[in-house]
């Protein structure tokens, strides 16, 4: 039905000419789930826009058809192009808290979807709308319909995008990350959902994702995107049971899981290439185990191995194939066994309590308090990771933030936390700038921890500076060198700027920051969920080779089930302010107690990699 | 001689300083070279760039003040306070007429009393400098202003010639190219920067300045006003005014705006509301009003006080000075607002929480990680405003309250013109020049302060 053939999209940036996507072909059939997967900069968002022809000013379809049934949409003028999209062609976005326009009520919403795209008018467009909120699990769609967006969580908004989707009955659906900015249990039902509703309708689905497990999950044929090609395309069981392309294949030894726990995760070295170059050789060939010179100096084409799938590189060849060269398993060193956690508590949290206040009236005086976090109590040994996880809202970054004193002055902070002989809550000037040099944090968004207008060097230099005053400049340098060393980063690095790096480098650059003043506790706020998998295995690694040379404690705050069962030696989930069930990792993911962690872990989507039935793949 | 460095005069010298400093500065700084090399990197920009800096000339060489000293005596000088402007405008400052006349006039404007043989009567008089120089002017006129107005543009061309082959040594030595290839990359505009576009608009400057001296030295090219003063030596005096009002007061504004913004932004609390209040405050006073007060009171200080100020341009300098300075106290609010805003966003920015983490002192905060990050808003408001300041001075001259009657202003020209404009045959110059000057001014420094907010602002679209 949807046919793409040799689809080349450039973007005019002002480095030249960006072919953000080059020669891709694939066909989706009615009926039928095709994800297409990636790392940021592969070019699948990219591919999506071009199918709806959605480009930015600056980027144009380049060569190639993007056909339709008959029609060819590469060349419409805009005018047709605009029957085919929201009519034939819907789209659902990552973010729905924007898709929405917050002034207008999602009913009033609905019903212009639907009276632009149908013959419905009036009293029946509403009906039909209060249907399709129906049909997309809002409960009292008769009430609902005249809410506006703010009154409605992001899993019951990203329902209303979908049912405006496909309220106009389109023929292909594509879902650019629907469900990346949502938590896991809701991600579960709006997948369901999906798939309820393209089953019901026998609609074309583009799932556009960068999360193999919702892959695993929802779709019926895979194809692997790397800088702007399609490196791997194949039926989901094909593709599962026996991925090929050695990207793919390390992009799955990346995922971290249980069952790596013992070694480092196959992180893949080097980072895509810069798409404004021109490409002698295989694009993935710097990065592989297996480049020869073949790869280096010859494109390879894309090779059918049957049943549909085929793979872009030169290991598959009929003649004259490129050995294999698999990736060496990475022990730890020593291994888990050889971890010395003390018997003693390093940090101790009795009854923490957080409550930020409400003002209100004339004069702001406070009138009520809403309560983040209720009544938490955990204790943490000196090289210990506790993982602390829930969904958003949870108060799990509250906790962080309040055994780091980060929150006196904004919100009211009950209860007690020791760090080693401080008491942190009643701590003065003086302790608190001792217990700061023991306890340290590393942010979420590698782009936002960074001060964009320092150097590097300043950056690791700051806190140094602010709490070891007593060590003089050159001792500060030495310091400032070794932590690049640690975190694998060249000197050069500096004097250049944040802005120069790439996110995983970023994020090295935090953890660095954080390890300048020693200390023996860092709080990582979810130091991963911004990184692509591939730069996220290289800093859970650097993160684990950390904790085995320093001896350094974690609290890992994250809603990534896979980090903490690879990272994790206790794990205490968190939901709506509370601490619902504390345990030892290994017991606690394989039998939860509370019924909360059950539904959250079974709500994780997961990748089984292997030769098994593809029905075993999917969830109960 | 004695060199004379009024207020004023000390201001624009020490911004040039900081100007010249803060280039250097941005040379070392890779991430902001980079920002302001786009900012001049589209025609507009640096055509709107070109413009502003040949008024920018005008304004500085109005600012070299000095007083000669009167022949024959030591250590006496004259109490007139001239300007290196008024030395290339001499012909154009003395050549005073007795009232009114049209741009290129060889004759008044309107008939004056007279003896013609003996008799009593009104008539159009000749112009005691304009056309002086024609015999039969009624025949000569138009030749004489043609032709002149023909060799000024020769002028104008030979001098956009000469620049432009100036360009084109330099661009071929630089890229170690032949003059041939230089030039054709240069009218291609293939040389990266919009070098075309700059020389385009020099040429044009140059042909306008080129017609106007040549018509200058023998016509009042702009015609004269009630007095008889040369209206092209008037507005290019009023030039400086604008310039000191729109730098000095902003000069004003941004500390008090800056430091306010951030703290309130930062700190919340009961700093915040106290700022917020002030702000608020300030902002329900007509500005008009609170401007004229202080005029007024301004007025009375320095008639009581003639000791300090001893000469008649240090009277107006100081005038200009305060005015400036009441300006820039009244219209700090807006861009406050704008950085407290910004800055209650930035505080929760990530980086800011690593640097409480570490226990970075409030201080270093506000100075090293906040200040920097607001620079780019400072910078778009900073241009943004100051061609809303000049404005600002031609509604207040106009009203009376602006700068002294005797300086020469947008505003007071403006003023002058609206008694003008009612009279029967229209004098329709003054307007048509201030406007002109003015709008020139006003939409460079407009267009060029909006390609600095496309460059500096991080959501503005980077095509």
């Amino acid at each position: 039905m949807l046919q793409l053939d040799q689809l080349r999209t450039e973007i005019h940036s002002s480095q030249g000419i960006v072919v953000a996507v080059d020669g891709v072909s694939l066909a989706i059939q009615p009926g039928e789930t095709f994800a297409l997967v990636g790392e940021s900069g592969s070019g699948k968002s990219v591919t999506a826009l071009s199918i709806s022809r959605l480009l930015p000013d600056n980027a144009c379809i380049a060569a190639g058809d993007v056909r339709l049934d008959d029609a060819s949409l590469a060349d419409l003028p805009e005018s047709e192009m605009r029957a085919y999209r929201g009519g034939r062609i819907a789209m659902i976005f990552q973010e729905p808290a924007t898709s929405l326009n917050a002034v207008m009520s999602v009913g009033r919403q609905l019903v212009e979807a639907i009276t632009t795209h149908t013959e419905l008018r009036g009293a029946a467009a509403r009906a039909k709308a209060v249907d399709w909120l129906k049909r997309v699990g809002i409960a009292e769609p008769e009430r609902r319909i005249d809410s506006y967006p703010f009154q409605l969580s992001g899993g019951q908004k990203q329902r209303v995008m979908i049912a405006m989707a496909l309220a106009t009955e389109p023929a292909l659906l594509i879902a650019d990350e629907p469900t990346t900015a949502l938590d896991v249990t809701v991600q579960k039902q709006i997948l369901d959902l999906l798939l309820d509703l393209q089953r019901e309708r026998g609609m074309a689905m583009l799932l556009i994702t960068h999360d193999l497990g919702v892959v695993s999950q929802v779709a019926d044929r895979v194809g692997i995107m790397y800088a702007g090609e399609l490196v791997e395309l194949g039926s989901k069981a094909a593709f599962f049971s026996k991925p090929l392309h050695p990207y793919a294949t390390r992009l799955l030894g990346a995922l971290p899981d249980v069952d790596k726990r013992g070694h480092l995760l196959e992180a893949i070295a080097g980072s895509v290439p810069p798409l404004y170059q021109a490409f002698d050789g295989c694009r993935f060939a710097p990065r592989c185990y297996s480049a020869t010179a073949r790869c280096r100096g010859e494109i390879p084409p894309m090779y059918e191995m049957g049943g549909g799938h085929g793979v872009r590189c030169f290991a598959y060849a009929p003649e004259a194939a490129v050995p294999l060269v698999l990736p060496p398993l990475r022990d730890i060193g020593a291994g888990r066994a050889a971890k010395q956690l003390g018997d003693k508590a390093l940090l101790t949290v009795e009854n923490l309590r957080v409550r930020f206040p409400i003002r209100s009236g004339l004069l702001q005086r406070v009138s009520g308090h809403v309560d983040a976090v209720h009544e938490v109590s955990f204790s943490l040994r000196p090289g210990e990771t506790l993982a602390l996880v829930g969904e958003s809202g949870s108060g799990k970054t509250t906790t962080g933030k309040a055994i780091l004193q980060l929150l006196r002055g904004t919100a009211v902070v009950d209860g007690q936390a020791m760090l080693g002989d401080i008491d942190l809550m009643r701590a003065g000037k003086a302790e608190l700038k001792r217990a700061r040099r023991q306890m340290q944090i590393i942010f979420q968004d590698p782009f936002g921890s960074l001060n964009p207008r320092m150097r590097v060097g300043e950056i690791l230099a700051e806190g140094i500076q602010s709490l070891r005053p007593e060590l003089d400049l050159a001792e500060r340098r030495r310091r400032v060198d070794a932590l690049l060393e640690q975190v694998s980063l060249p000197q050069s690095a500096l004097t250049r700027f944040p802005h120069e790096f790439s996110g995983g480098q970023r994020q090295r650059i935090a953890i660095a920051r954080a390890l300048a003043v020693e200390p023996s506790l860092i709080v990582c706020d979810e130091p991963t969920s911004a990184l692509d998998v591939s730069v996220q295995a290289q800093i859970l690694n650097l993160l684990k080779e950390l904790q085995q040379q320093l001896g350094v404690a974690y609290l890992f705050i994250t809603h990534n089930i896979g980090v903490v069962e690879y990272l994790a030696d206790r794990i205490a989930v968190m939901q709506a302010g509370r601490i619902v069930e504390t345990g030892e990792s290994a017991s606690l993911l394989t039998a939860p107690q509370h019924a909360y962690t059950r539904t959250l872990l079974a709500a994780v989507p997961r990748v089984v990699v292997g030769e098994v039935d593809a029905e075993v793949l999917l969830p109960a | 001689m004695k060199i004379v460095v009024l207020w004023t005069d000390w201001v624009v010298l020490l911004v040039l300083l900081g100007t010249l400093t803060y280039g250097w500065k941005v040379m070392r700084q890779p991430h902001l070279a980079v920002t302001w090399r786009k900012a001049f990197n589209t025609a507009t920009g640096t055509s709107a760039a070109t413009v502003l800096a040949v008024f920018l000339v005008i304004g500085l060489l109005d600012s070299l003040h000095y007083r000669p000293a009167i022949a024959g005596k030591a250590d006496a000088y004259a109490t007139e306070t001239r300007s290196v402007l008024d030395d290339i405008l001499h012909q154009q400052q003395t050549g005073r007429e007795r009232s009114y006349s049209a741009p290129l006039a060889y004759q008044g404007y309107e008939k004056e009393a007279t003896v013609i043989d003996g008799q009593a009567t009104r008539a159009y008089l000749r112009l005691q400098h304009g056309g002086a120089h024609l015999d039969q002017p009624e025949q000569q006129w138009a030749a004489d202003v043609l032709l002149r107005t023909v060799a000024g543009v020769g002028l104008g061309l030979l001098l956009a010639a000469a620049a432009t082959a100036l360009v084109v040594l330099l661009l071929a030595r630089k890229r170690r190219q032949g003059l041939g290839m230089a030039w054709r990359s240069l009218r291609r505009g293939q040389v990266g920067f919009p070098l075309r576009a700059v020389l385009l608009t020099l040429t044009v400057l140059a042909v306008l300045a080129g017609v106007m001296t040549m018509l200058a030295t023998a016509y009042h090219v702009l015609g004269t006003d009630r007095v008889g003063n040369d209206l092209l030596y008037v507005v290019l005096k009023s030039i400086r005014t604008a310039l000191v009002i729109g730098t000095m007061s902003t000069l004003v504004t941004m500390p008090i705006a800056v430091g306010l913004g951030i703290c309130a932004g930062y700190l919340r609390g009961w700093v915040d509301e106290a700022i917020q209040y002030v702000y608020t405050v300030i902002n329900s006073i007509p500005y008009v009003l609170l401007i004229a007060a202080v005029v007024l009171i301004l007025m009375v200080f320095i008639d009581n006080h003639p000791d300090l100020f001893p000469t008649s341009a240090e009277r107006t300098d100081a005038r200009l000075f305060f005015l400036c300075i009441i300006l820039g106290m009244t219209s700090w609010t807006e861009l406050c607002r704008l950085i407290r805003g910004e800055v209650i966003k930035l505080r929760e920015a990530e980086y800011i929480q690593a640097a409480q983490a570490f226990g970075v002192g409030t201080w270093r905060i506000l100075s090293v990680h906040l200040l920097p990050n607001v620079m780019h808003l400072i910078l778009i408001s900073m241009v943004i405003n100051f061609s809303g300041l000049v404005l600002a001075e031609a509604v207040l001259s106009y009203v009376g309250i602006g700068v002294d009657p005797s300086m020469q202003s947008f505003g007071t020209l403006i003023n002058t013109a609206r008694l003008e404009l009612s009279r029967e045959p229209t004098i329709w110059w003054t307007l048509a020049t201030a406007f002109t000057f003015m709008f020139s001014l006003v939409l460079s420094a407009n267009l060029f302060s909006d390609a600095i907010r496309d460059a500096f602002d991080p959501r503005a679209t980077h095509k």
